[in-house]
C-alpha cells in the first residue's frame, strides 16, 4: 500500500541512500523478507511432503484405481483402495452443513447487513464471534452427547453414529462464517444502488430481494464456497460424530467415515511408518488438499472480481 | 430488477400485500438471527448444566486416569500453555514481520502478490493437511534422524505456528494499512528511515489491531486439536513436559477428544468439564483482546 503511493518515497531512491547510512536497515529488510519467504517454504513443503509420500503409494496403486474405486478397505487382509467412499461421506456432510447453514445464515446475513440497528448489530456480532470460536471438538462433544440422542429419537432408524450428526454440527461451526462473509459483501453494495430503488418507490422486500442481494450474488456464493471448504476439511467434530465406516452411500442415518476422519483414524493407530498402508494418510490429505484448494481459489477468484466491480 | 423499478403507484394498487410481505420477510432474518444465538446459549448451557459439578480444584491438579471419577487435566492444561507459549514465540515475529515486509517494504510488482495470494490459500487449507505436514517435516525431521523432533511440544507448537501464520499475517496487514499514510509521509519527510518508520510510527499506531489478531491466533491454536492427533501426539499422559524438545506432551483439546470418545457418562461428565476449562480460557483470552484494543485504541487519535 505504502510502496503503491506517489508520495511515500519510491523504493529506490530515498530508502535506499538512507540505507547506506545505516547498514541495519539492509539487515531488517533481509529478515522481514526472510519472514515472508516462510509462507512460500510452508505451501512448498506440504505438496512436497504430500508428493513425496504419495508417489510410492501411486506406484502402487494406480491413480485410477484410487480415483475410481468404490471399496475402500486399506487395513483388511485384501487391501482395496477405491477413495470413493470416503469422498462419498465427505461430501454428504459438507452437503448437508451446507443445506443446514445456508439458509440460516443467509437470513440472518440480511437482517444484520439490511435490517439491523447499528446498536443491535453491535451486540449480535460479538456474539456470533464467540460462536465462530469454539473449537472444532466441542462441536464433536456436542454431536456425540446431545445430538445423537436427539437425532436417534426422531429416527428410531439411525445409527449411534450417523452422518446427519455431522451435517448438524458442521452446519452450525460454519454458520458464523457464512454470517460474516455474507454480511461484508452485501454492505460493500453502493448505498446508491438502494437509495435509486427506493426513489423509485420500491418496499424494503423489492430493494432487499431485487436489487442488494443480487448486486451481491457473486460474493454470497464465493462465501457459501469458502464454508463448504472449510466443512471439507473439518475434522474433529466429523471423526467424533460420524463414525468410521468408509461407505458409498447418501443415507444420512448410518455410520459414514470422511477424508478427514480417516486420516485421524490412521494417525492414531500404530501402522508403521512406510507401509503401504501408512502411506494412504498423504494420498488422501493430498486429494483433500486439492480439493479445498480448488473451492479456495475459485471463491477468492470471484470475491476479487467482486471488489473491482464496487471499488 | 425490473420488479423494483416499477413506480410505486401501479405497484402497491396491484400488490395490496407489499408492506405486510416485506414485514414478514424481515420477521423471517430476524428469526434466522435469533436461531443462531438460540443455538449458541444453548450449546453453552447444555455443557455447562452437564460438566459443572464436576468442576473442582482437584479436576484442575490430577492427571488423567483409567477412573473417570479420579480423573483431570494438569497433564492437559501445562502442555496447552507449553504449545501457546511457544506457538506466541515464533508465529507473532515472523507473521508482524511478514505483514511489514508485504505492506511496508515490498514493492508492488508479482513475488508480492503471489506471496499474497499464497497466504489468502494457506489460510483455507485445512488444519489436518498442517499436521500431515508436521509429521513430514518436524516430527520426523525429513528423514534425517538429527533433524527429527519426534512428538514433542517443540513439534507440535511448530505445526500450530504454520497453522496460525495467516490468521497473524492478515489481521497485521489490515491494521497497518489502516494507519493514515500521512504519519507514513510526516515521518519520512523528517528523514526517518524506513524501519524507523515501521518501529516507532506505524508499528506502535498498529498495535490494537496486531494485538487483536496475535489474541485470536493463539486462540485457534489453544482449540486446535487436528493438527496435534496427525502429528501423532499422545493422549494419555501422567507427567508434566520437562525437556521441551523430547518430551511427550498432552493438550486440552485431545484430552477433551479422548475423553468424548469413551463409552463411559462420566467421561463424558469429565469431558464437558475439560471444555469448560477450555471456554473460559478462550473467553478471558476474548476479553483480554476487547480490553488491549480499548486501552490502546484511547491513547493514540490521529
Amino acid at each position: 500500500m505504502a510502496a503503491a503511493s506517489p508520495l511515500v518515497p519510491a523504493y529506490t531512491d530515498v530508502a535506499s541512500s538512507v540505507a547506506k547510512r545505516r547498514w541495519g536497515e539492509g539487515l531488517i529488510h533481509a529478515l522481514l523478507l526472510t519472514c515472508a519467504a516462510v509462507s512460500i517454504v510452508t505451501t512448498v513443503g506440504i505438496v512436497l511432503v504430500l508428493l513425496t509420500q504419495s508417489i510410492p503409494f501411486f506406484k502402487e496403486v494406480s491413480l485410477v484405481d484410487f480415483l475410481t474405486g468404490t471399496t475402500w478397505a486399506p487395513l483388511f487382509e485384501s487391501h482395496s483402495f477405491g477413495i470413493m467412499p470416503l469422498v462419498c461421506g465427505t461430501a454428504l456432510v459438507a452437503g448437508g452443513a451446507a443445506l443446514v447453514a445456508i439458509p440460516l445464515g443467509l437470513g440472518a446475513a440480511i437482517f444484520l447487513s439490511e435490517f439491523a440497528s447499528p446498536l443491535v448489530r453491535d451486540m449480535i456480532k460479538p456474539l456470533l464471534e464467540i460462536l465462530a470460536g469454539i473449537p472444532s471438538v466441542v462441536y464433536g462433544y456436542v454431536a456425540v452427547v446431545f445430538v445423537s440422542p436427539i437425532v436417534r429419537s426422531v429416527f428410531p432408524s439411525a445409527e449411534l453414529f450417523n452422518a446427519l450428526n455431522g451435517c448438524i454440527v458442521v452446519g452450525i461451526m460454519i454458520l458464523p462464517m457464512i454470517v460474516s462473509l455474507s454480511e461484508d459483501v452485501l454492505r460493500s453494495v453502493p448505498r446508491s444502488l438502494r437509495e435509486g430503488a427506493f426513489a423509485l418507490g420500491a418496499h424494503k422486500l423489492d430493494v432487499t430481494v431485487g436489487v442488494v442481494v443480487p448486486a451481491a450474488l457473486s460474493g454470497i456464493v464465493a462465501s457459501f464456497l469458502l464454508a463448504i471448504a472449510r466443512a471439507i476439511g473439518e475434522t474433529m467434530a466429523v471423526s467424533l460424530a460420524v463414525g468410521s465406516t468408509p461407505r458409498l452411500t447418501l443415507n444420512p442415518l448410518v455410520s459414514v467415515q470422511t477424508m478427514t476422519a480417516y486420516i485421524v483414524e490412521v494417525s492414531q493407530g500404530d501402522l508403521p511408518a512406510g507401509s503401504l498402508e501408512h502411506r494412504t494418510i498423504f494420498a488422501v490429505g493430498l486429494t483433500l488438499f486439492v480439493m479445498t484448494l480448488l473451492l479456495n481459489v475459485f471463491a477468492q477468484w470471484i470475491l476479487s472480481r467482486m471488489r473491482e466491480k464496487y471499488e | 430488477m425490473s420488479d423494483a423499478l416499477r413506480p410505486s403507484s401501479a405497484r402497491s394498487s396491484k400488490r395490496p400485500y407489499a408492506k405486510l410481505s416485506s414485514r414478514l420477510f424481515t420477521l423471517c432474518c430476524a428469526a434466522c438471527t435469533l436461531m443462531c444465538l438460540v443455538t449458541l446459549a444453548l450449546l453453552l448451557w447444555n455443557i455447562f448444566a452437564f460438566g459443572w459439578k464436576r468442576l473442582d480444584w482437584q479436576f484442575l491438579t490430577s492427571f488423567p486416569s483409567r477412573f473417570p471419577e479420579k480423573s483431570g487435566v494438569l497433564s492437559a492444561l501445562v502442555g496447552s500453555l507449553y504449545l501457546i507459549g511457544l506457538t506466541a514465540l515464533f508465529a507473532i515475529p515472523i507473521g508482524v514481520g511478514t505483514a511489514v515486509y508485504l505492506e511496508e517494504y515490498a514493492p508492488p510488482n508479482r513475488w508480492r502478490s503471489l506471496i499474497q495470494t499464497n497466504i489468502a490459500n494457506l489460510a483455507g487449507v485445512p488444519s489436518i493437511v498442517y499436521g500431515i505436514l508436521g509429521l513430514g517435516l518436524f516430527v520426523r525431521g525429513l528423514g534425517f534422524q538429527s533433524l527429527a523432533l519426534n512428538r514433542s511440544v517443540m513439534a507440535g507448537a511448530l505445526t500450530l505456528t504454520l497453522v496460525v501464520l495467516p490468521i497473524i499475517i492478515l489481521t497485521a496487514q489490515e491494521a497497518l494499512r489502516a494507519v493514515p499514510s500521512t504519519i507514513r509521509q510526516a515521518s519520512y519527510a523528517l528523514g526517518a528511515t524506513r524501519w524507523q518508520t515501521v518501529r516507532r510510527q506505524l508499528l506502535p499506531a498498529a498495535m490494537p489491531g496486531v494485538l487483536t489478531g496475535v489474541i485470536l491466533a493463539l486462540s485457534r491454536a489453544l482449540g486446535e486439536a487436528a493438527p496435534l492427533v496427525a502429528i501423532g501426539a499422545a493422549t494419555y499422559v501422567r507427567f508434566l513436559p520437562t525437556n521441551v524438545l523430547r518430551d511427550d506432551f498432552a493438550a486440552m483439546p485431545l484430552q477433551i477428544y479422548s475423553w468424548t470418545g469413551r463409552e463411559q457418562l462420566e467421561f463424558h461428565k469429565a469431558a464437558a468439564a475439560a471444555i469448560i476449562v477450555l471456554l473460559t480460557v478462550l473467553i478471558f483470552m476474548n476479553a483480554l483482546a476487547v480490553y488491549l484494543r480499548y486501552r490502546f485504541g484511547q491513547r493514540i487519535r490521529w
